[in-house]
């Protein structure tokens, strides 16, 4: 502090004598040492009265008088100022607790690609906020893939934390043989009696066999996912009748199979796809189908990839909601 | 993000709403506060216009799930009407037009897509 006065009193000395930008400039180089050293506005005035003072012997009484009545004014900035600190340096500590939140639900969530199968298989999860409100978790044995995917409703810490229940639920099932009607029932019994009334979630789930090539599938409300038909070159909705999780505890889900073919795929995904809105407006599914099928010879993973950033590109960077992205292509 | 909601009690066992610009999670909550003045009891019936949302996303269909949970444990009645089609597929895809009294928007499909 003294070394501070010092200092002070040096350059108003400096510019009293000369009042030169470089002797102005000064003045802003201490203002910055000031914030960091915690000194605040009162305190700056109060060395100011005093240097002047000892620059000035001859300083007019009144003028002394007025630093006192300035001093006063600034006392509540000083404070102001302490609580902006405070407030950043408690946003530091949240933003590091989410972080190590985030950690802990990745670390939780993580899913491990099938590989060695007759699939190929592409996945991308990217959530708006640090926490994904978005789920994709694969079941894998000998002969079957299992997967589902789900997207809780609204996004961040309180959807991250209804997330874990689908994950627990998943870990309660026999295998990657159980039916998709079986999963999507048990499932909706223990979100039903857990979550507060405006709560949901919308999942879908489809098991693969590979002895028969066959998908069979069963849908929770929700977004129903796009077959590809390599054959005739076109798209169809997989639709299948069933209510979100959550809402009701008896729902009777129906379920549905298709045979994959060489080349087929099947492309499931989470409202932040189907949602993703430009300037010009929403998004169409028939962009988003032209946007696949040109990359439809490209492997599983590149695919995915590639329409997430071009559905980045054409709502110019902006994204609102949690995306996720999985593609099944029989090969 | 503007939303605006008119309730009118017209008999004792009617309420008419009026739903009108964007449900999404800045206007969810204003919603559901308004939705939940309404004294619900048994045989009430309770009719929502939403010809004029032009916008409605998951946590605008949250609040909807909430009410209607209210509305089955008081043995009231909800509906819905004047739903655009892209409303009509929001209810359709999760289930939610099954359970629910809901009704398109009659005559012209009127779907405002510049929101």
């Amino acid at each position: 502090m003294e070394e501070f006065k010092k200092q002070y009193k040096k350059i108003l000395e400096q510019y009293i004598l000369k009042q030169t930008e470089h002797n102005l400039y000064e003045g802003q180089n201490i203002s910055r040492q000031l914030i960091q050293k915690n000194i605040s506005p009162e305190e700056v005035i109060s060395i100011h009265k005093a240097s002047l003072e000892e620059i000035m012997s001859d300083l007019d009484g009144d003028v002394q008088h007025s630093f006192d009545l300035l001093i006063e004014v600034m006392i509540r900035y000083g404070l102001a100022l302490k609580e902006h600190q405070t407030l950043i340096q408690k946003q530091q500590n949240i933003k590091m607790e989410m972080e190590l939140a985030a950690n802990v639900q990745q670390t939780l969530l993580k899913t491990k690609v099938p590989k060695e199968i007759d699939l190929d298989i592409g996945i991308i999860t990217v959530p708006a906020k640090e926490m994904n409100g978005d789920y994709a978790h694969f079941l894998h044995d000998n002969t079957h893939v299992g997967i589902a995917v789900a997207d809780v409703i609204g996004k961040g810490i309180p959807a991250a934390l209804c997330m874990s229940m689908i994950k627990y639920g998943m870990d309660s099932l026999d295998g990657a043989e159980t039916d998709p009607v079986i999963v999507l029932d048990v499932i909706n019994r223990i979100v039903e009696k857990s979550v507060s009334d405006s709560m949901f979630i919308s999942m879908f789930y489809g098991k693969y066999d590979t002895s028969k090539s066959e998908f069979t599938y069963a849908s929770a409300g929700h977004e129903p996912p796009l077959f590809y038909c390599s054959e005739t070159s076109s798209f169809t909705e997989l639709q299948a009748k069933g209510l979100l999780l959550g809402v009701i505890p008896n729902v009777k889900y129906e379920q549905q199979s298709i045979t994959l073919n060489k080349g087929d795929f099947v492309v499931m995904m989470t409202d932040g796809v189907t949602e993703c809105r430009s300037k010009e407006g929403f998004i169409e599914q028939k962009t988003i189908m032209d946007i696949i099928e040109n990359v439809r010879d490209q492997p599983a993973q590149e695919m995915v990839e590639y329409v997430f950033h071009k559905l980045e590109e054409l709502q110019d960077f902006e994204q609102r909601d949690d995306f996720t992205l999985v593609i099944f292509k029989k090969i | 993000m503007n939303i605006s909601v008119e309730l009118h009690q017209t008999d004792l066992l009617t309420v008419n709403g009026i739903i009108k610009g964007e449900i999404d999670a800045f206007t969810a909550p204003t919603l559901r506060e308004k939705l939940a003045e309404i004294d619900l009891k048994e045989n009430l019936q309770v009719i929502i216009d939403l010809t004029d949302v032009s916008y409605m996303d998951s946590t605008g269909l949250g609040v909807f799930v909430g009410f209607y949970k209210s509305i089955n444990a008081s043995n009231s009645h909800m509906e819905l009407i004047g739903l655009s089609s892209r409303l009509k597929r929001l209810f359709d895809i999760t289930g939610l037009g099954e359970i629910m009294d809901i009704q398109a928007s009659s005559g012209e499909v009127k779907i405002d897509e510049t929101v």
